[in-house]
Parts: C-alpha cells; structure tokens; sequence
C-alpha cells in the first residue's frame, strides 16, 4: 500500500491534520491508522463510558460519514512496528509494509507506571482508552468489587475515582505530592477540590505513594510507602502520561521528552512530522518545547501538522497548559504559571468568595498575565487566556480582571476594538 | 457576512437580547417566551454595560475559532458556510469552550443537563434578530474586509 499522506493515530491531533490535509488538499491520498479498533472518539469521555452514562455512539468525535465524506482511508486495529525513513516506509505488525509521501506521528501518550512490587498481578489497570472502560467496567458488572485505589491525584486519577464511585465503589485515591491537582492548582483551589472530592465519598491520602501490590495471582490489596495497607480488587494506576515516541526513537529521529518538532511539527528527519501527546510543543510562555498533553494542543498542532504535510506553510503559535475540570460538578479553569516561585517576581491579584465557594487568581508578569485559576466563576474565562497569549499590557484594568463579572467592557477601549475590528476581518487570528 | 459591533451607538436598550431569546424560544412569541415557557430561552447576545458605554456582544464566528479546536466532543463545529454551531446533544458541559473563547461569548446553560449556549446566527433568517431589532445600528452586518 502507498499513500500520499499516512497519520499514525486517529485521535485528536490524527483528525485535526486530516481536516487541515483536505482543507488544502481535496484529493491526495489519505490514510489514518490505528491500533484501536474504532473511529475516532472523545478519549475524555472514556469516563462516562465507563459509568454507563454514555454509549460509543455518544462519543464519537466525528460524524458517522466523516471518513468517506473526506476520502480517508482508515487501517483500523493495526499496529506500527516499525519506521523506515530512508525508505519512506512503516511495517505493521504482521509484516505489511505501507509506504508514504508524509507521514504524521500522532502516536499520543501512553500510561506511565511507577515501579513497585507485584504489577503481574490481575487486576491492575490505567485508565486512557475506550478498552480500558470496558474492561474496568465489565469487571464491575460481573464482580463484587466493594473496594478501589487508584494512584494518582491528578486529573485522570481523580476523575477516574469519580467514575467508580458513582458506580458505588468505595474509592481511595493516593497521591505522592502534598495535594491533589498539585502542578494544575494552587494550595487553595487544591484544598477546595480535594474538599469536593471528600463530600462525594471519595477518600484522599496525599504524601503517599504505593510500594507493592498485594494478593496471589489477583489484587487484594495495596501496600503505601507508610506500611498501610488498603484493601481493594481493583487497582488503577493513573500518574500521568509519557509520549508515546518510541517507534520515532528506534528509527532515529530525535526524541527528548517527546518527538522534537519545529514550529511546522517537522520532526528531525525530512517527511516526517509528529503533533499531539507525542511530540513537545511550542510552549508560548516560556517559549521552550515541551509535551503538552492536552486535547486543543493536539487538535491545533495536528492542524499545523497537516496544513504543512500538505504544502500550504503555517506556523504553531503555542500553546499552554490548560484544564478545564468539573469535578462532581464543580467548575474550575486554570491555565499557565499558576504557582510562581518567589523569586519570579511576579505579582499576584486574587479574590475568595467563602459563601459561595468561589476563587479566582491572576498571576502577572511585567503587567501580562501569565497564569489563572478560576473556581466556580469560570464564565468569561478565555478572555483571560487570550489576553494572556496576545501579551497585553493589562495595568489599566488590573482591578477589573480579578472581579466575577468581568466582560470586554472592563478592557481598555482600544483593546476592546481591536479585538472587534479583527473578528469581522476574512483569514486573520483573533 | 459578520455582525459588527458599533460601540459608539449602543443604548443600552437591551432589545438585542429580548429577540434573542425570542428567537430561540419554542414559540417565537415574546410573550409565551418570557410568560408561559419553561424553562425559559435565553438569549445568546448579551449587553455589557459600564456607565455611559455599552454594546452588545455575541459569537464572533471566528475565523480561527477556538471553542472549535478545543472542544472535546465535536460538540462545536464550524459548518460549511463559516457559521460556528454547538450541537448541544453532543455536548458534555466541559466548559473547554469557555475556558479558551477570547471574547467570552459562550455561557453554561444549566437549565437542564449543563450544556454550553451560545449564538447560532439565528438559521433561517437571512438578518440575525438581534440586528433586526436594534433601534440604532449598534449591530449590522457587514461582508467581511
Ligand atoms: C480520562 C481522560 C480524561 C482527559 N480529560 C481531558 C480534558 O478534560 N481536557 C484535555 O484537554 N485533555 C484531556 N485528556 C487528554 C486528551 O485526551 C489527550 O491530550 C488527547 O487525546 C491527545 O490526543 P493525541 O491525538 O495526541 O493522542 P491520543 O488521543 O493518545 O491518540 C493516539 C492514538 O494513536 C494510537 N497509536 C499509538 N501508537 C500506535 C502504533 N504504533 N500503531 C498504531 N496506532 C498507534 C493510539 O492507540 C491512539 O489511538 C484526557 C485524557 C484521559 C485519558
Ligand atoms: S464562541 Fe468564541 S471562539 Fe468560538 S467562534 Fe464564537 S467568538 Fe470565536
Ligand atoms: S462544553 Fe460542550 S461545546 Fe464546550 S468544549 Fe465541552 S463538550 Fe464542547
């Protein structure tokens, strides 16, 4: 098989290249391939998934037509072994050989797992794909489980414990910094989560972590690092993600964290790009290259990726890191330096709402904002984030910006009317 | 086309957001929308105001639309006329949207199972409602420069 254009990965920064591939390219050869089985879906929401609140069909990321509407072929539930660059070539697993004219690594992250004693045993799952949720959730239908444990306070470990506790499981999480969400959050906005998460049942160790895995061929129960032991038959391990960059290692292509990309998502060796949880993106405040394993960092940088593939030059601006929680329901956004270290001088506006339980903050530098948290009054937030990426002079409304009902009227006029001046403007960014 | 925002003659009248609401209430009659629906519409244009300067403010249909990109469902689409629409059935209430539009034009309707809300450039009308209904041009429509 040969193709003019191949995408390793049918998940957000996989899509994200194959629209900015057709939006220039309508005809080229189009394949997208990938070891899961299935169209592409919302990987988020393997959460709701797994609680049965959703079905496949709800979380699909695309119309059903999507693929054949935009000629894509999809190799589904194959494998990539191996990359061949000097012959522009991929062999799958079972020895099929695919050839290219470019090619797109949107190969993702994959779980990482800590070393500790005991990880053979059945009954230990992460928690990132669509088998994943069935698997746990299949486990849970068909067994008294009674008990969890998942590793890991951050996002996926916390909504991961939201899930099985919905599912009536009694559910500890353990996490090895002092505070849940610690490199999202701030102490506060920390605390008020970690408070969230304790009212719906969910318990919390923080400062710990999980040396061995107990029980004979099946989990039983976990062992902490203070000699605790916690029962449970399901053990889930959600510390984070690494990239996914081992095939682009093996085959040579410069690889630190992540697949080292430039600011066209080219890889270091020619027809090769890479884009998403694999690659380490443009960070525009630091403006260093680091993985950013966020679903509208992949989606805009497989954009580039593609735009690019497909010969029509374009840029990656950056991004950020950026969550968006909802927690048991309750709102919280924040984005860039959220804890600065003293000595980064920066200045710090914040405000707290004990009655309602709301909290905003506002981290500045040399009069830009760098960095947000937003608890509970989230409504309005991306005006911050965009004053934060367009680098705007922010010290005639400081005051402002810090208040819950913040609005473009709170700007300086002549921001306010750039901002609307551009928006009816054909091909500009905001 | 494009609604343009002319600050200079905004009133502050509000009427932009009152046929908003109608439009997107099940009966598009302003009294059964405000009297008789539940739950009631909302609108999708909203009026900032502070002291003597006011305008309305709705989607801007960007170009490069960010709620788009950063949507984790495919809940917010650009469809093929440039119009940028939010499929609400599709939507989980993740507030990603919200979280990246620069000119904060998306809300959280919490009426019902929570679902991000936000302007649709009213389909079926050639003249968006609210452009029709201001009394003094503070929103027209212009072909984009
Ligand atoms: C539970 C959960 C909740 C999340 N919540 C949020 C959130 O709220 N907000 C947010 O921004 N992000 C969230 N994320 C992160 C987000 O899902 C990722 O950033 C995003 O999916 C990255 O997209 P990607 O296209 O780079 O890679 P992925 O989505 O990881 O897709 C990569 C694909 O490539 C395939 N692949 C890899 N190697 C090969 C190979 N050798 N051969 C064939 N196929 C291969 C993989 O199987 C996979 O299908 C969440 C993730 C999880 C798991
Ligand atoms: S919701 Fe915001 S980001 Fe999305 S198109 Fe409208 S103005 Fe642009
Ligand atoms: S709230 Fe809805 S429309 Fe907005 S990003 Fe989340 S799923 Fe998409």
């Amino acid at each position: 098989m040969a193709y003019k254009y191949l995408i390793i990965g049918n998940s957000a920064g996989g899509i994200g290249a194959a629209e900015a591939i057709r939006s220039v390219d309508a005809e080229g050869s189009l394949a997208i391939l990938s070891d899961e089985p299935c169209v592409a879906y919302s990987r988020p929401m393997i959460t709701n998934l797994l609680t049965g609140q959703a079905s496949f069909n709800n979380m699909v990321y695309r119309s059903s037509d999507f693929y054949t509407e935009n000629r894509i072929e999809t190799l589904l539930g194959k494998k990539v072994a191996k990359l061949q660059p000097s012959e522009n070539k991929v062999t799958l697993d079972g020895g099929e050989e695919i050839t290219y004219e470019k090619l797109l690594l949107a190969t993702g992250g994959t779980p990482f797992i800590p070393k500790m004693n005991g990880l053979q045993k059945k009954g230990i799952h992460t928690f990132t794909t669509i088998k994943d949720a069935e698997e746990i959730r299949g486990k849970i239908q068909q067994q008294e489980i009674g008990e969890a444990v998942v590793l890991g306070g951050g996002l996926i470990g916390l909504l991961t414990a939201e899930a099985l506790v919905t599912m009536g499981l009694k559910v500890t999480v353990v996490e090895l910094l002092d505070r849940v969400l610690a490199p999202l959050l701030d102490p506060k906005a920390s605390a008020m989560v970690r408070e969230v998460v304790e009212r719906n049942g969910i318990q919390v160790v923080t400062g710990r972590t999980v040396t061995e895995v107990l029980g004979k061929d099946e989990v039983t129960g976990v062992q902490l690092d203070d000699g605790r032991w916690l029962p449970c038959k399901l053990f889930v391990v959600a510390v984070g993600v690494a990239p996914n960059a081992g095939l682009a290692r093996e085959a040579g292509l410069k690889v630190n964290r992540g697949i080292a990309v430039n600011s066209r998502m080219e890889t270091s060796i020619p027809n090769i790009y890479a884009c998403g949880d694999c690659a380490e993106l443009l960070d525009f405040l630091s403006g260093n290259n680091r993985p950013i394993p966020i679903w509208p960092a992949a989606y805009m940088s497989g954009m580039v990726a593609g735009s690019n593939m497909a010969k029509s030059p374009k840029e990656y601006d950056g991004g950020v890191g950026m969550n968006s929680m909802h927690l048991f329901g309750f709102p919280v956004i924040s984005f860039g330096k959220v804890n600065p270290t003293d000595a980064e001088g920066c200045e710090v506006l914040s405000k707290t709402d004990e009655v309602r339980g709301a909290y905003r903050k506002i981290v500045l530098s040399g009069n830009q904002i760098v960095g947000a948290i937003l608890v509970e009054d989230i409504d309005r937030a991306g005006i911050l984030l965009g004053l934060m990426r367009r680098k705007v002079d922010v010290s005639g409304c400081k005051e402002a910006l810090i208040q819950d009902d913040l609005g473009l009227i709170s700007l300086p006029r002549a921001v306010r009317s750039r901002m609307f001046e551009m928006s009816v403007k054909k091909n500009v960014a905001k | 086309m494009k609604i343009q925002i002319n600050e200079e003659f905004c009133i502050g009248c509000r009427l932009c957001e009152v046929y908003c609401l109608v439009e997107h209430s099940q009966s598009k009659d302003i009294v059964k929308a405000f009297k008789r629906e539940a739950p009631r519409a909302l609108a999708r244009v909203h009026v900032e105001e502070n002291g003597p300067v006011s305008f309305a403010l709705q989607c801007r249909h960007c170009n490069t639309p960010s709620c788009v990109y950063a949507c984790l469902t495919g809940a917010m689409h650009k469809d093929e006329n440039g119009v940028v629409l939010h499929n609400p059935d599709r939507c989980i209430g993740c507030w990603s949207c919200i979280m990246v539009c620069p000119f904060g034009a998306i809300t959280r309707d919490e009426r019902g199972r929570k679902v991000a809300s936000k302007c649709d450039l009213c389909p079926g009308r050639t003249t968006p409602s609210c452009v029709e209904h201001c009394p003094n041009e503070a929103l027209t429509l212009v072909a984009e420069a």
